[in-house]
């Protein structure tokens, strides 16, 4: 039996390990109360309607605007541009890694994808700044290369690790009785995994597009240095654009503290995080039901 | 023929993709490779900038990432340890791992910039810690956090449940058994985790924007109150602000291919003990 004092030992590290590990949860709120109490008085003094519908972007002028909606633009055209390129590439490798490279090419390619996702974005940003966006420029004949397609494109390519590493999970999920029965009845690889597996892990190839989703529409830097950062409603994927983050990144800087501008750019990352939070709620619980399902029949 | 025709055109075009996405990352990393390569030196590494920052090293800017790094890593690994312990070894399920699940899963999914501005609003202004060390380690320590409690979690998942029934059998308490048989088993993982979120953190930059990072100190940083310099911060800086850029950008090739250099060096260091760590476990299993 043990004795006394060690029970009381016992119960009050388990309360101290229960206290730290509501951190996360602590932060979590700290940030949504925090969002909430700075962008309320841009809420209250502009209008949340006249914001979220305002088609002009102009906070330092006299009288200002503060329309965000070329900026919401702007954040779903480049990351529309972006998933455009990263879910095939990252599903081909995903395909590729799990159903087609031997042995040694799969312990090579596993790590490297892990590798090539630790890039910090910054370093992208940069080589789309001092390579991509001149050579767009060049090569479309436009007034500045630094648009949303480019920046679209440099964020493609930052998340085909990251879609192709989480979709790779996912078909690796699918249990081998499904593949092996498929061969049994005839099909050959490519029905099996076009037919079989893709199929069987559709929900967890979506939950890894909805998280890729997420990380593009939250992306600053990348946006920040090459989509141009022009406040205005594109008219096509060859104009620059100014996201919801970079207009974050590039004015609060500038914005005094406290003014209707500093409130404002709190109320787009209060939106912003509203986005992120109900597009990781939704790859949550579809990766939830994914693994029960899949459970179930292991 | 026709189904092989089909299973033939189906892979050239998956192979395809897959060549097409390697060869862009790897004309991405050759080029910044080439073009900083013969900027790196010595003194590159080891001195300040000098004649407004067209001339001299990146030495601030490293030594001001590596006590962001420091510090948040520090901030971090107690509530990160002990939350992954407490969700894995006492409360694995119910009501409450769930929400405290949930709400990992989506710190790890908030934007960068949001960081920034929470960090700004409550640890530069709110706590007058100003934009300083401080300021920034704390905030990139909640963006760390989520890939530390996750790893470690995971660290923790693959230690046999047997070894702790068989410690618990022998009399040892709960806690005895997680300090001296758990957590030892599980080092090499947890190391890994560690590795990895020094590596983000070095790399960040939108949660440092306002909290912590400067284009130029004249003097190195005395205290946390100081602000500094950073590496990521500098590339982004120097080629956005500099007034000089034709020889700023060299320094700016330089500093991305340093940051690049630590980065992959790290996630590398880390995915190799991971595998050292996972075979020695398939050993003692068989």
């Amino acid at each position: 039996m043990a004795k006394k004092g060690e029970k009381i030992k016992e119960k009050l590290i388990e309360y101290f390990l229960f206290a730290l590990s509501l951190a996360s949860l602590v932060f979590l709120a700290g940030i949504v109360v925090t969002l909430f109490r700075e962008s309320l008085p841009a809420f209250r003094d502009i209008g949340f309607f006249r914001m979220i519908a305002g088609r002009d972007w102009y906070p330092t002028y006299d009288p200002p605007d503060f329309g965000i909606l070329p900026l919401i633009a702007g954040s779903f055209l480049v990351t529309l541009i972006s998933i455009l390129i990263s879910v095939p590439l990252g599903l081909a490798g995903a395909v590729y890694i799990s159903e087609l490279a031997g042995k040694k090419e799969k312990a090579f390619l596993k790590p490297a994808l892990e590798l090539l996702s630790s890039i910090p974005s910054v370093v992208y940003g940069f080589w789309g700044m001092v390579f991509l966006a001149p050579f767009l420029q060049k090569h479309l004949e436009l007034s500045t290369g630094y648009c949303a397609l480019a920046a679209g494109i440099v964020l493609g390519i930052m998340s085909t690790p990251i879609i192709a590493s989480l979709s790779e999970d996912a078909l690796n999920y699918v249990p081998r009785a499904f593949k092996e029965a498929s061969y049994a009845l005839g099909a050959n690889r490519w029905e099996t995994v076009t037919r079989v597996i893709i199929p069987s892990a559709a929900s967890g190839i979506i939950t890894s597009v909805i998280l890729g989703t997420g990380r593009a529409i939250g992306e600053t830097m990348v946006v920040l240095m090459i989509s141009g950062g022009s406040a205005i409603l594109p008219q096509s994927f060859l104009e620059p654009v100014r996201p919801m983050t970079s207009a974050i990144a590039a004015e609060m800087g500038e914005a005094a503290f406290g003014t209707p501008h500093y409130h404002s750019l709190f109320a787009i990352a209060l939106i912003l995080f509203g986005i992120t939070f109900v597009l990781n709620l939704a790859a949550e619980m579809i990766a939830k039901k994914f693994r029960l399902k899949l459970g179930a029949s292991r | 023929m026709n189904k092989r025709f089909k299973q033939a055109l189906g892979f050239f075009i998956v192979k395809t993709l897959v060549l097409a996405a390697l060869t862009v990352l790897a004309a991405i990393l050759i080029f910044l490779f080439a073009k900083g390569a013969g900027i790196i030196s010595w003194d590159f590494l080891a001195k300040p900038p000098e004649n407004s920052m067209t001339e001299g090293g990146i030495f601030p800017a490293i030594l001001g990432t590596f006590y962001l790094v420091f510090f948040s890593v520090l901030f971090s690994l107690p509530p990160g340890l002990a939350c992954a312990i407490y969700l894995n070894e006492y409360s694995p399920k119910g009501w409450f791992s769930g929400i405290i699940r949930i709400s990992i899963n989506n710190l790890a999914g908030v934007p960068s910039i949001v960081f920034g501005l929470f960090g700004l609003a409550v640890f530069v202004k709110q706590l007058g810690f100003g934009v300083s060390i401080l300021s920034g380690s704390l905030t990139l320590s909640i963006v760390i956090l989520p890939l530390i409690i996750s790893s470690t979690q995971e660290a923790l998942m693959t230690v046999p449940q047997s070894i702790r029934e068989a410690s618990m059998a022998l009399g040892a308490t709960k806690w005895t058994t997680i300090r001296r048989i758990v957590l030892p088993q599980a080092t090499p993982s947890i190391l890994t985790a560690v590795i990895l979120s020094i590596g983000r953190a070095a790399g960040e930059t939108a949660p440092i924007l306002f909290t912590a990072a400067v284009f130029y100190t004249r003097e190195l940083p005395k205290s946390l109150f100081s602000e500094v310099m950073a590496l990521p911060y500098h590339i982004y800086a120097l080629i956005t602000e500099g007034t000089h850029p034709e020889t700023q950008i060299k320094i700016a090739y330089g500093s991305s291919l340093v940051l690049l250099f630590m980065v992959l060096f790290l996630s590398m260091a880390a995915i190799r003990i991971r595998q050292r760590h996972r075979s020695h476990y398939d050993k003692i299993r068989r």
